[in-house]
């Protein structure tokens, strides 16, 4: 699992895909929670809709930066898998790229644009987020069927797609739990009780495809001892969900605690079924064609980013936390002042 | 169809991309800075006529940052999706320069943006100043590194070629190419210039529909003051820049001279139809001598001429001729425009000011002794700043065709084995997005700037927050 720590042309690569898959879980779960208020958008009131667009308003731009910084990443330190997995997600990743710019100008827009065109921009706003999480389910879909194009690999496309759609509306709804109060928050409880099986389905059909499709990630999850040192990814797993399924259940809670527990338990699922996602398929960037080491760029190169990156991501983090730190406590309607 | 292959078509796609993208840096990299200056001003006087235009300007602030953001990671996506010869061949060189505008740059201003737009009210004073301060200079910084890799395929230096991949070998001799330091002056100065003509067209809009505000008033002076001022700058780099443009790809400035033959005494053309085919010019009208008298400051210079750019087998290794040689007419054009109207409109308002303001309360300029013509004519020029913007960019990036990298690779080497239809269908359905949004961002501004003439801008905010947090107001209601 680990590289040898004395070869820089081995353990750079290692780095950097470690580097690139901390960017994708932070954006997952970042850019997960605003896309989900997007797909939520169109079950709440027009008052209710200027609060969610409150509680997302100053992080989203933030949040959305980490997936510039994980293709960036992949650009960077793989080039090869870059265009390799790019050209044959051409025509998902254009309807993400469509979707995330809807959104992220409906945004703007529907703060500032004539009151009459407001429903327009919220149904585009609702339109982008759902394209964008659609569009990266079933990338997720083809990439975990190692980018085969088959009927199969769409129709389980189409499944992750749907999957991780619900999934992202579920954590959105956490989100708004902790950032709502009164009648919306209520609304938000139920949201995450209707969209619990999307998470549920979702990484079980996950778990189940990917040793189904290669024979490599089967032996690794099923071979003695390494399976016992695996176990307890499953295992938490099923706590976590049996835990989100019973809050979700009785809140909201009296004088409103806890509030954040739903997002945090949720944040934790995710990234567990995330890790054994990328342990499934290390060392391979491409999966089951092309590893980090054969897909690395230039060892010095690769040297000059990751000196800039330690010394850079933990200010970035910081700021990060300011930002939340600042903008803390139940969101308001949004307002440029 | 032949003539449009995938080549061409993701070119077309690039270049609709890029050219929408480049819209809105134009307008957020000098923005930030005449906003940090609105709220430094407002910080220093307490007159609310500041914190009004701040306000005012920090929505098309927001606006343009979004669509800057969207498209530039439109763009990032695309290198994979349309072109993976590139960083497939110069990835080694690139890479870190595109990693380095994302961590120290991308990052800043999308974290404090937040807090420029919404915090107002929410942080100290000094904490939303230098939010503002660091979202105007992450933007100037991510400029920075654009400027550099764009620059570096311009003029490629410090790298060394093993097998067809470029390693780097000298990072301070990539950083510091040649052609940088000119394209970066020459592009931040564009970027003022665009935004003081848009914030002089739009408070002269205000002042057409009859808003007689402080607010539009000072947003006009200022706008045109910084106009009247960059534009001799811009042009002086703009000439320097020509200059090392001359040294380093003459085949360039050659089409955009129009100049086929070497020799001495080029003329300068005023107009031209260049004809590539017959390889020569239609309709010329001529000032003899005067493109050599600028190229090396004397009639008998030397300048190159396209000729010399095509290889024995009948290769042409220069670009296209008539866009480079009209979307730099329309460049100088449009830059000549802005000086005349620019100087017109301060003198007039200098000459006039006695007759209208108090010069002894600081005001040494009138918008009120300003004929009703000026304002006419600077409405349209609010986007000349964006034509002059594009039809530069167009000079330089399709001056260096039929290179990607100058002498390196060419653009043909770096394309995508997609099929021609499925670039073709994306590309129309990038056009139909961009061209709504294009016209969606414009009747915004429109719209904003009719409502604040009303006087209708918003509900009247509590000045007296300026500099205290209030966040106990946002704690849950019992």
């Amino acid at each position: 699992m680990f590289p040898d720590f004395a070869n820089p042309a081995e353990w750079l690569p290692w780095a950097f895909a470690s580097l690139m898959g901390f960017s994708i879980l932070v954006y997952v779960v970042l850019d997960g929670f605003d896309l989900g208020v997007g797909i939520l958008f169109p079950f709440a009131g027009d008052v209710e809709k200027d609060r969610m667009i409150g509680s997302i308003g100053p992080f989203w731009d933030a949040n959305e930066t980490w997936l510039v910084l994980a293709v960036g990443l992949l650009l960077v330190a793989f080039p090869t898998a870059h265009g390799m997995i790019l050209t044959a997600l051409y025509l998902p990743v254009f309807l993400m790229l469509i979707g995330l710019i809807l959104r992220g100008v409906a945004f703007e827009f529907r703060a500032k644009a004539h009151a009459k065109h407001k429903a327009l921009w919220n149904n585009l706003f609702f339109v982008g987020s759902t394209m964008t999480a659609l569009s990266q389910g079933f990338m997720l879909g083809l990439y975990i069927m190692g980018l085969e194009q088959t009927w199969a690999t769409y129709a389980f496309a189409g499944l992750t797609a749907v999957f991780l759609t619900v999934g992202y509306s579920f954590i959105g709804a956490t989100w708004l739990i902790h950032k709502t109060e009164g009648m919306l928050q209520i609304r938000a409880v139920r949201w995450a009780r209707e969209s619990l099986w999307g998470v549920i389905l979702g990484i079980g059909a996950v778990s189940l495809a990917t040793p189904l499709v290669s024979v490599r990630i089967f032996d690794r999850w099923l071979q003695f001892p390494e399976a016992l040192w695996l176990a307890p990814i499953p295992i938490i797993s099923g706590l976590l969900v049996a835990w989100l399924w019973r809050m979700v259940r009785q809140m909201p809670f009296a004088g409103d605690v806890r509030s954040w527990q739903p997002f945090a338990v949720a944040t934790g699922l995710f990234s567990l079924a995330y890790v054994g996602l990328a342990y499934s398929f290390y060392p391979y960037v491409v999966p089951e064609r092309l590893t980090i080491y054969e897909a690395a760029a230039a060892p010095e190169s690769l040297l000059i980013i990751l000196v800039g990156a330690c010394f850079v991501v933990p200010v970035i983090a910081g700021y990060s936390v300011l930002a939340y730190v600042i903008f803390r406590g139940k969101a308001t309607e949004l307002r440029y002042d | 169809m032949e003539a449009l292959d995938a080549l061409i078509l993701s070119r077309i796609q690039f270049a609709a991309n890029i050219s929408f993208h480049i819209l809105f840096p134009t307008i957020t990299i000098a923005l930030g800075w005449v906003l940090l200056f609105f709220r430094v001003r407002f910080a220093q006087t307490g007159d609310e006529k500041w914190m009004n235009i701040y306000r005012f300007w920090v929505k098309v602030f927001a606006l343009s940052f979004a669509m800057g953001v969207v498209s530039g990671i439109t763009m990032s996506f695309q290198f994979g999706t349309n072109w993976p010869g590139f960083m497939e061949t110069v990835g080694n060189i690139a890479g870190p320069l595109l990693a380095y505008e994302v961590l120290t740059a991308f990052f800043l201003e999308a974290a404090f943006v937040g807090i420029m737009l919404f915090g107002f009210s929410r942080v100290p004073a000094w904490l939303h100043m230098l939010a503002t301060f660091l979202v105007a200079f992450g933007t100037t910084v991510s400029a920075f590194w654009i400027i550099v890799l764009n620059s570096w395929m311009h003029t490629p230096q410090g790298f060394e070629m093993v097998d067809g991949v470029a390693f780097a070998t000298d990072w301070w001799a990539i950083i510091f190419n040649p052609s940088m330091p000119y394209r970066f002056a020459h592009m931040l100065l564009a970027s003022g210039l665009t935004v003081a003509f848009l914030i002089a067209g739009v408070s002269a809009f205000r002042w057409l529909i009859g808003d007689r505000s402080r607010d539009a008033r000072t947003a006009l002076k200022v706008g045109v003051t910084i106009g009247a001022c960059l534009i001799p700058v811009q042009i002086y780099m703009g000439d320097m820049h020509g200059l090392n443009t001359l040294e380093h790809q003459p085949q360039k400035i050659a089409a955009m001279e129009g100049i086929w033959e070497t020799g001495p005494n080029q003329p300068l053309l005023l107009f031209a139809i260049p004809d590539e085919a017959a390889r020569e010019n239609r309709f010329e009208v001529a000032i003899p001598n005067l493109a050599s008298i600028i190229l090396t400051h004397h009639a008998g210079g030397v300048v190159q001429g396209l000729n010399d750019f095509v290889a024995e087998d009948g290769t042409v290794m220069h670009p296209p001729v008539l866009p480079v040689f009209w979307s730099f007419r329309t460049m100088i054009g449009t830059g000549v425009a802005m000086l005349l109207l620019s100087w017109a409109t301060v003198f007039m308002m200098w000459k006039r000011r006695r007759m209208h303001v108090d010069p002894a309360a600081g005001h040494w300029l009138a918008v009120e002794g300003l004929p009703k013509p000026f304002f006419w004519a600077l409405v349209p020029m609010a986007f000349s700043g964006w034509v002059a913007t594009l039809a530069g960019w167009y000079t330089t990036e399709i001056g260096r065709q039929p290179w990607l990298v100058q002498g390196v690779m060419t653009t043909e080497m770096a394309v995508a084995d997609v099929p021609a239809p499925m670039v073709a269908g994306t590309l129309i359905g990038y056009l139909v997005v961009y061209g709504l949004l294009l016209f969606a961002y414009i009747s915004v501004i429109v719209y904003l700037a009719r409502k604040a003439a009303r006087g209708d801008d918003g509900r009247a905010i509590d000045m007296s927050h300026s500099g205290k947090a209030q966040v106990a107001m946002l704690q849950p209601a019992e």
